[in-house]
C-alpha cells in the first residue's frame, strides 16, 4: 500500500514509512466511530502489529550479519565517524530538550496567567 | 571416500538454495534466544548478538559471500517493511499526549530533527567523508528501519546505517544524560524527547528506566523522528543539490 502511494505519488520517502503516516491517519479517522466491526478490525491489527514488533529484534539480523561483513568499509573513517556521531548526538539531546523545556515554561506561565 | 563426495555433492546443493540461509538465520536465533532465557534475561546475553555472531563465523568459515547469504535472508529482511507499518501503533497509543503539549513537540521536533541531520552533514563535510557513507550516516537519529530504508533510498548502504544508527543509540543512551544534566534541565518530559528524538529505541529504554514520565515523550520522540526524518533527509538533500 505505501509502496503504491509512493509510486503513484512519486515521493522520495521509504514506501514502509507512508505506510505508516497512512495507517496513524486511518487510526485517527476511526476514533470517532465505535460500531462493533470498527473495533474488531483495529484490534485485529493491533494484535497483528504487537505481535510482529516482538520479533522486530530478528528481523535485524541479516543486517547485523552484513555489518560484520561490511566492517571493513568502515575501518579507514572509524574515529572520525565516531566522533562525528559523538558531537552531533549529544548536541542534538542537548539543543531539543533545551528548547522544549523553556517553550514548556512559557506554556505553563501563559496558562497560569489565565 | 564415495561417502565423502556424496556428502560433498549435497552440501553443494544445500549451499545454492536459499531456504538453507534462512533456515540458518532462523535457528542461530532461537539458539540465542535459549541462552538468553537460560541467564534469566540477562541483557549482556542478547540472542541478535549470539544469532549475528553464529550465521557470520559459519559465512566465513565456509567462505560463503554476504551476497549468497542474502538471496536467502531477504525474506526475512523483507519483513522490516511491515514491521515499520506497524510501528503506526505504538505512536498511537500515544497520541492523547501529543495532543496536549503539540506546539512544543511539534517545534522542538523540527529543530531537534533538522539539527541532527544538518550537524551530521556539517561534520562529514569537515572531516571529509565520501558520499556514500556521508549518506549513510543523514538519517541516523531515525529508528533503525526507517533509517535504512531512508538511506537505501538516498544511496547510502543499509547495513552500514545500521551499525551507525546503533553507534548513535548507544552514544546517546549513555552520554546523553550528563548533557542534560550539564544544562541543568529537570524537566522530565523534555529530557525524555530530547534522548528518544536523538537516540531512538536506545534513548528510549534509558530514558525510560528513569522516569515514566521521560520515557512516554521518549517513545513519542522515537515515532515522530522516524517519520520527520524519513521526510526531511530526502529534503535537504534537495536543497543542498540547489547549490
Amino acid at each position: 500500500m505505501g509502496e503504491a502511494v509512493k509510486k503513484i505519488f512519486e515521493i522520495r520517502i521509504p514506501g514502509p514509512v507512508i505506510g505508516l503516516i497512512l495507517l496513524l491517519i486511518t487510526l485517527i479517522l476511526l476514533k470517532r466511530i465505535k460500531t462493533k466491526s470498527v473495533s474488531n478490525l483495529k484490534k485485529e491489527v493491533a494484535d497483528t502489529s504487537t505481535y510482529i514488533l516482538r520479533y522486530l529484534s530478528f528481523l535485524f539480523v541479516p543486517i547485523g550479519v552484513g555489518v560484520v561483513m561490511h566492517f571493513s568499509y568502515l575501518e579507514n573513517n572509524l574515529s572520525k565517524v565516531l566522533f562525528i556521531i559523538f558531537i552531533s548526538t549529544i548536541l542534538t539531546i542537548g539543543i531539543t530538550a533545551f528548547l522544549m523545556d523553556r517553550m514548556n515554561k512559557i506554556i505553563n506561565k501563559n496558562d497560569r496567567k489565565r | 571416500m564415495i561417502e565423502k563426495d556424496k556428502l560433498y555433492s549435497i552440501w553443494v546443493y544445500l549451499q545454492a538454495e536459499p531456504l538453507f540461509w534462512l533456515t540458518l538465520t532462523i535457528g542461530a536465533y532461537l539458539v540465542g534466544d535459549y541462552f538468553y532465557r537460560k541467564s534469566k534475561l540477562f541483557p549482556l546475553i542478547n540472542p541478535v548478538v549470539i544469532a549475528i555472531t553464529i550465521v557470520s563465523l559459519v559465512l566465513l568459515g565456509l567462505d560463503v559471500s554476504y551476497e549468497r547469504y542474502f538471496d536467502g535472508a531477504k525474506f526475512i529482511h523483507f519483513m522490516l517493511g511491515p514491521a515499520t507499518v506497524a510501528l503506526a501503533i505504538p505512536i498511537y497509543k500515544q497520541f492523547r499526549f501529543i495532543q496536549k503539549e503539540a506546539l512544543s513537540i511539534f517545534v522542538s521536533l523540527l529543530v531537534g530533527s533538522l539539527f541532527a541531520i544538518i550537524s551530521t552533514f556539517t561534520l562529514c563535510k569537515i572531516f571529509e567523508i565520501n558520499d556514500q557513507l556521508l549518506f549513510s550516516m543523514l538519517p541516523r537519529s531515525a529508528t533503525a528501519p526507517i533509517a535504512m530504508g531512508v538511506s537505501d533510498l538516498i544511496g547510502g548502504i543499509p547495513s552500514v546505517t545500521a551499525i551507525i544508527t546503533l553507534l548513535t543509540g548507544i552514544m546517546g543512551a549513555s552520554l546523553g544524560t550528563f548533557a542534560l544534566d550539564l544544562l541543568k534541565l529537570k524537566d522530565m518530559s523534555a529530557r525524555g524527547f530530547g534522548l528518544g528524538l536523538a537516540a531512538h529505541g536506545l534513548g528510549t529504554a534509558r530514558a525510560m528506566s528513569r522516569n515514566e514520565r521521560a520515557g512516554v515523550f521518549a517513545a513519542v520522540a522515537l515515532g515522530l523522528n522516524g517519520i520527520a526524518t524519513a521526510i526531511l533527509v530526502p529534503l535537504f538533500l534537495k536543497v543542498v543539490n540547489l547549490f
